[in-house]
């Protein structure tokens, strides 16, 4: 058990990948005393159940220049961290089956071009050079990205944690955070069930609870929960999706991951909001026909596991990131099911803001006050 | 086996988790790095992780955690248990589903 001190200069709040990328990068910007709490093990939640896609293929500005600088970031992670990260750029294949949504992601795409990345339309015959076997007679049009694509979550997580240990961060598991220290306005630090840190500044990290955590110093923020179910197959040959064949209207998510196992999801209808992680029968048969329907050849491909995970949702579907009315007390939160592709980036712009310098993209317009403005443009490009 | 292996046992590899082929010794390193809980050893080495879903391996991974730590064996948590209780042909479950 690593020692406890009831002092830090920060603590940041939550062990998955937007906690730990965060402290990684707050002490290679210099900070030190930076300490860690997660209430479980690290990337026990969200962050180790996602569906670990990674792309730049967005439908709001923000979004899109969070997408393409992770891109940059997870290009040269391996590299920077000194252990693999996993990364396979197979690309997204977005797929539309209606003029509508042809539309939207033609404009998406007009936009990611404008904003230097080169996302570009494709018939079927290319989308099946791309993903051979694709029964997707009924589909009106295709759009990819050959950048985007997949790394391992929990490769990526404990990379980041192992560098940030070796640059003086401690990390404390099985802690939770039970209040959050705030006098004249200005955090103080936190309260566990360990005990007390006294620190000047808390990053809120907590993923799906961090609007529990806010909740802690006085700040609403209005997150919700959502369970979004998921499963993997057995390890299989290669090419069978070796990219990430995606549909929002279609309701889908499809990708074989270099180790041979293809992961898949989709949203069930509802959406529960009990933080449970619970598992139905109806979702791998409604995710088999899909399987079987769009790539017929997985028919005989077994199911190994499934599981699922809770999206950290905002309004607007796109995170909170930055100071709040408590002075010193930040959030790095509601990334509506993005968190891991986006957490390089969201990681890096935070602590940079923190350690004084100018972050590599201004992320004010990512203040929680938004909604209250109004001001939030919905992003269309989520499943 | 080379004679070299039958002198020295320990240079054998040992593989606790065949569906993931996850060796003895990579388990003990990363229980020596800290990785002390069955879900992190679970997620940094895969092991548990294949189509036998730890059945094989998951009582020898506990007691290296177990001998490593020095708590005893029934403090050590197992990993979550995740349906299907056996790998379901995808096909199987798409026709099921149409009856």
């Amino acid at each position: 058990m690593t020692e406890w001190k009831n002092t830090a200069d920060i603590v940041v709040i939550g062990g998955g990948i937007i906690g730990v990328s965060t402290a990684y990068y707050l002490a290679l910007n210099g900070m030190k005393n930076i300490v860690l709490i997660e209430k479980g093990t690290i990337c026990g939640g969200s962050t180790g159940r996602c569906g670990a896609g990674i792309r730049a293929q967005w439908g709001t500005e923000m979004n899109c220049r969070l997408g393409i600088a992770a891109l940059d970031i997870f290009e040269q992670l391996d590299q920077e961290l000194g252990m693999s990260v996993g990364l396979n750029q197979g690309g997204y294949l977005l797929v539309a089956y209606n003029e509508k949504e042809l539309e939207t992601l033609r404009k998406g795409m007009e936009l990611q071009n404008s904003l230097g990345i080169k996302s570009r339309q494709i018939n079927l015959q290319e989308a099946r050079e791309i993903c051979p076997g694709l029964a997707a007679e009924d589909a009106v049009g295709f759009f990819f990205h050959g950048r985007d694509g997949h790394a391992d979550p929990f490769l990526t997580t404990f990379a980041y944690l192992e560098a940030a240990k070796r640059l003086g961060v401690v990390c404390h598991r099985h802690t939770t955070c039970t209040g959050i220290l705030v006098e004249n306005n200005e955090v103080r630090g936190v309260e566990t069930d360990r005990g007390t840190i006294h620190a000047p500044v808390v990053i809120n990290c907590a993923g799906a609870y961090a609007q529990f955590i806010a909740r802690m110093a006085g700040i609403e923020i209005p997150n919700w929960a959502e369970r979004h179910e998921i499963m993997i197959t057995e390890p299989v040959a290669p090419g069978v999706c070796p990219c990430m064949l995606m549909s929002f209207s279609g309701n889908y998510y499809i990708q074989q991951r270099p180790h041979g196992s293809i992961i898949c999801g989709m949203s069930p209808a509802g959406h529960p909001e009990d933080f449970e992680n619970r598992s139905t029968w109806q979702f791998i048969e409604e995710m088999s026909k899909t399987l079987v329907r769009l790539l017929p050849r997985t028919k005989g491909i077994r199911i190994a596991r499934q599981w699922s995970g809770l999206y950290d949702m905002t309004p607007d579907a796109q995170p909170i990131i930055g100071e709040t009315d408590v002075k010193n007390f930040y959030h790095s939160t509601g990334y509506s099911g993005h968190g891991f592709m986006l957490a390089p980036v969201a990681g890096k712009i935070l602590a940079q803001h923190i350690a004084g310098k100018t972050p590599d993209i201004d992320f004010s317009m990512l203040d929680y006050r938004r909604f209250a403005r109004g001001e939030h443009i919905r992003e269309s490009n989520v499943v | 086996m080379t004679m070299q292996q039958k002198e020295h046992p320990e240079s054998e590899e040992i593989y606790v988790c065949r569906c993931e082929e996850v060796t003895l010794e990579e388990i003990r390193e990363w229980i020596d790095r800290g990785y002390d809980t069955v879900e992190e050893l679970k997620r940094v080495l895969r092991v548990g992780m294949g189509p036998c879903q730890g059945r094989g391996c998951q009582d020898i991974l506990m007691r290296e955690i177990a001998k490593k730590t020095g708590k005893s064996i029934t403090e050590i948590e197992p990993a979550t248990v995740r349906p299907p209780a056996k790998p379901v042909r995808i096909g199987l479950l798409a026709e099921e589903g149409e009856k």
